[in-house]
């Protein structure tokens, strides 16, 4: 099953580095999170254009796992940030 | 004049709440301003915020909250705006939406401003006006929501709730999704400063809170993805304190309109703290080093009581400011708390007869 959803940052959200703390950040109305490593590669590749399906397979190459298992963790990060509405999906 | 005291080692601040005046035409009985107001010949200069907001950046703080008083009151609010942008702060703007316009609004936009923070007294203007004591805020409110709206900003509605209002919680939510705000904060009024002068108009009954917890709970599931609803329900009525700033001196500072650097809006209740100024301080020496935000840093200095709580680390030991002003002790466990020998205080206060007046915050006359 391919997930087909395609993610964005909507207006007020954004990613950026944190020089004091080391960290990437991802800044919303409200709301700051300390992105981990792989919270990071999964943000740097949510471009608006490219489906859960496709970032996974590219996540998938880069960590050298099966796509099978990084999918589903992928799917599930960005949901948790859809519901909080830091990210929104293309209509 | 530095007295030695304890310091303890925090990580850097996230937030800073910027109060740029406490010049505002509401006067909400629950004003989280303090009861003495400063008038605006004490307020900092645009060049000395944009100072500190420099320093904040440096700091490590993140986001930044342009508030007041209502920050629109302040003439530079666009350079202050830009100059907050520019150190690479995310900006947020809390205000009652009056002062602005939709050229303001276009301004601040340009000058990089994130997100709209707008406080909602009502659902009517009936309500709203007797509210804010402010004839006509509440349809300026809306003429100015629809401009957020129709400029595509992202926007918050800070509904404050009270005896007065809690019961329109429903239509307080519709008006959020009304407005295409994407959260909405549903903040009942935490009885410090004039909302505690206040109280006995303010407190909602025990049968309100319920209800509302239960319009939140269901409206959270009915919405989710859509609108994200923030409930901070009136402590009173817990049986355990709120994580007041999330711990002392952990996660933000406060800065006054005079440039008074406090660890929480309320602290200035607490007296025997004396709180550094940016004019003379800087932001960093003042988080890691002053007396004021190490008085009550991290969970050593508790009674024994909270020490050896299981819930230490996730409430504190409770407010500091609800300690001084319920128990007259800052080192005090929260009242709130059914632990705590003055518990009996607060269910006092809850057996009180309500009032239907309140004291409208005013400025003092000025001082000699």
């Amino acid at each position: 099953m391919t997930d087909a959803r395609i993610f964005f940052l909507p207006r007020g959200v954004r990613m950026r580095w944190d020089g004091v703390r080391g960290r990437q950040v991802l800044l919303g109305p409200e709301r700051a999170l300390l992105l981990d490593e792989i919270g990071h590669a999964v943000m740097a590749e949510v471009d608006g254009e490219s489906s859960v399906a496709v970032i996974a397979g590219r996540l998938s190459r880069k960590f050298e796992a099966p796509v099978e298992v990084i999918q589903p963790d992928v799917a599930e990060f960005l949901d948790g940030l859809l519901a909080k509405r830091l990210l929104e999906v293309r209509p | 004049m530095n007295t030695p005291h304890r310091r303890v080692a925090a990580p850097p601040p996230i937030a800073m709440l910027a109060e740029l005046t406490h010049r505002c035409p509401l006067a909400c009985a629950y004003c989280s301003n303090p009861l003495q107001l400063l008038g605006a010949q004490a307020e900092l200069d645009t060049e000395t915020w944009a100072r500190v907001f420099r320093e904040a950046a440096d700091l490590g703080i993140l986001q930044i909250h342009l508030s007041g008083g209502e920050p629109a009151a302040r003439r530079d609010l666009e350079q202050l705006m830009a100059a907050a942008s520019g150190a690479g702060l995310y900006t947020n703007l809390i205000t009652s939406g009056i002062g602005l316009t939709r050229a303001r609004l276009e301004a601040l936009v340009a000058a990089g401003m994130d997100h709209v923070q707008l406080s909602l007294q009502g659902v009517t203007a009936a309500i709203a006006d007797h509210v804010g004591g402010y004839k006509g805020g509440f349809d300026r409110k809306m003429a100015i929501a629809a401009e957020i709206d129709d400029l595509g900003i992202p926007l918050t509605l800070n509904a404050v709730m009270h005896r007065t209002n809690i019961s329109d919680l429903p239509a307080t939510i519709d008006m959020a999704l009304r407005m295409n705000a994407r959260r909405i904060e549903v903040a009942c009024v935490q009885f410090q400063g004039w909302a505690l002068k206040n109280r006995a108009a303010l407190q909602p009954t025990r049968e309100q809170v319920d209800t509302a917890k239960r319009v939140v709970a269901e409206a959270t599931e009915r919405l989710r993805g859509r609108l994200v609803i923030d409930f901070v329900p009136p402590d009173y009525y817990a049986d355990y304190p709120k994580a007041c700033m999330g711990g002392w001196g952990s996660t933000g500072l406060n800065v006054a309109p005079d440039g008074r650097v406090l660890p929480c809006h309320a602290a200035e209740i607490i007296p025997h703290l004396t709180f550094p100024n940016v004019r003379d301080t800087g932001l960093a020496e003042i988080w890691r080093d002053s007396h004021a935000f190490n008085a009550f840093r991290g969970t050593d200095w508790l009674p024994d009581a909270c020490r050896g709580c299981e819930r230490v680390n996730q409430d504190f030991g409770g407010c500091r400011c609800q300690a001084m002003a319920l128990a007259g002790d800052p080192f005090a466990m929260d009242p709130v708390c059914r632990h705590s020998p003055h518990r009996a205080k607060v269910d006092a206060l809850l057996a009180e007869d309500v009032s239907d007046d309140w004291t409208y915050r005013r400025m003092a006359p000025a001082r000699p």
